[in-house]
């Protein structure tokens, strides 16, 4: 067991990692106001979704759907679909985060993959749950915001950056995700949620069209939650 | 167009919400414990693979592999978040730089 830092020191982390990961997810925020606006989204238009969906894997969806020439029940439905990881992050998160009301609606705005990965990289129990409380607000309040102001930008400018793989900002991504997953692994059933979610989005990836083999991994939570309280049980 | 956002904006609003919504005693059910704990590790890992390998619906190694390969080496090693963010990117951004991979 690691020494547990004071309040101050792991406050300032937190919020510096926040800030981090705001500003790595906020460059794809300009490409998806880019590709608004190419798509042919007014600027209002494409700043509604980030706004108001706010879930970058469904805004691309819904506008990549409508690009490429499908009909808008098609693209709601894209949108929606890719969506539905976020009702499992806030089911996950609820007991963490003891919300209600109004506080309760913004941070189901603010459950997404970065938030809810970085909340749930603390440990739950240390200063009172504050830590991982902290740590989903300060994220989603980041990405929140620069996500925002990345899409004014990519809409007005259509995409003056440039492209994010340039910067190696795609593997920036999932190595930052692999580090906040990585400290909820371990044990053996935590090891094999993650080793099976990740193989079985590997196989269905050339099956499924493009966020249907990252949700085919909850199937592998269900058996792994399945047998494990089985054996808990016996 | 603007029936089409505000739907799709609803729609993915709701799903958040719900999740938020259901009573905490459905969650003390042992088995449902076990799974929610389990489903954002599953969901999370599996969008790191795609992230990492998936070139729309085909399977690719691309800069990424070996990216995510230094960062997980940083990671291993305890480097802190910043280092295994920027270790990811500089790889990346290096090997494409120089056309040693895609």
């Amino acid at each position: 067991m690691t020494l547990v830092q004071p309040w101050d020191a792991l406050r300032s982390e937190i919020i510096r990692k926040a800030l981090s990961i705001g500003i790595a997810v906020s460059i794809y925020g300009v490409s998806f106001g880019a590709l608004g606006s190419a798509t042919g989204l007014s600027v209002a238009q494409t700043q509604a979704l980030s706004l108001l969906m706010f879930t970058g894997a469904s805004q691309f969806a819904l506008v990549s759907t409508i690009a490429s020439g499908g009909t808008a029940i098609a693209a709601i439905l894209a949108a929606w679909l890719l969506g539905t990881r976020n009702a499992a992050y806030s089911l996950r998160m609820s007991p963490v985060l003891q919300v209600t009301g109004v506080k309760r609606m913004l941070a189901s705005h603010f459950t997404i993959d970065e938030s809810t990965a970085m909340g749930l990289s603390q440990d739950e129990q240390l200063y009172e749950g504050d830590a991982s409380r902290l740590a989903f607000w300060s994220t989603g309040l980041s990405v929140f915001v620069l996500w925002n102001i990345a899409t004014f930008i990519g809409a007005i400018t259509v995409n003056a950056i440039g492209d994010p793989k340039a910067l190696g900002l795609d593997a920036a991504i999932a190595a930052g995700l692999f580090a906040l997953v990585w400290p909820q692994i371990k044990d053996r059933y935590t090891m094999t949620a993650a080793v099976g979610g990740a193989l079985i989005a590997l196989l269905m990836t050339p099956l499924l069209p493009a966020g249907l083999p990252v949700l085919a991994a909850a199937t592998v939570a269900v058996i792994i939650g399945w047998s494990w309280s089985k054996q808990v049980n016996l | 167009m603007w029936l089409t956002i505000t739907l799709g904006a609803v729609g993915c609003y709701a799903l958040k919400y719900l999740g938020a919504a259901i009573p905490e005693t459905f969650l003390e059910n042992p088995l449902v414990k076990k799974i929610v704990m389990l489903l954002p590790i599953s969901l999370l890992c599996a969008l790191v693979a795609v992230q990492t390998f998936a070139d729309h619906q085909s399977l690719t190694v691309d800069a990424r592999v070996p990216a995510v390969g230094v960062a997980s080496l940083v990671l291993w090693r305890k480097g802190s978040f910043i280092l295994v963010v920027l270790s990811a990117a500089v790889t990346a951004g290096a090997l494409r730089h120089f056309g040693l991979a895609h």
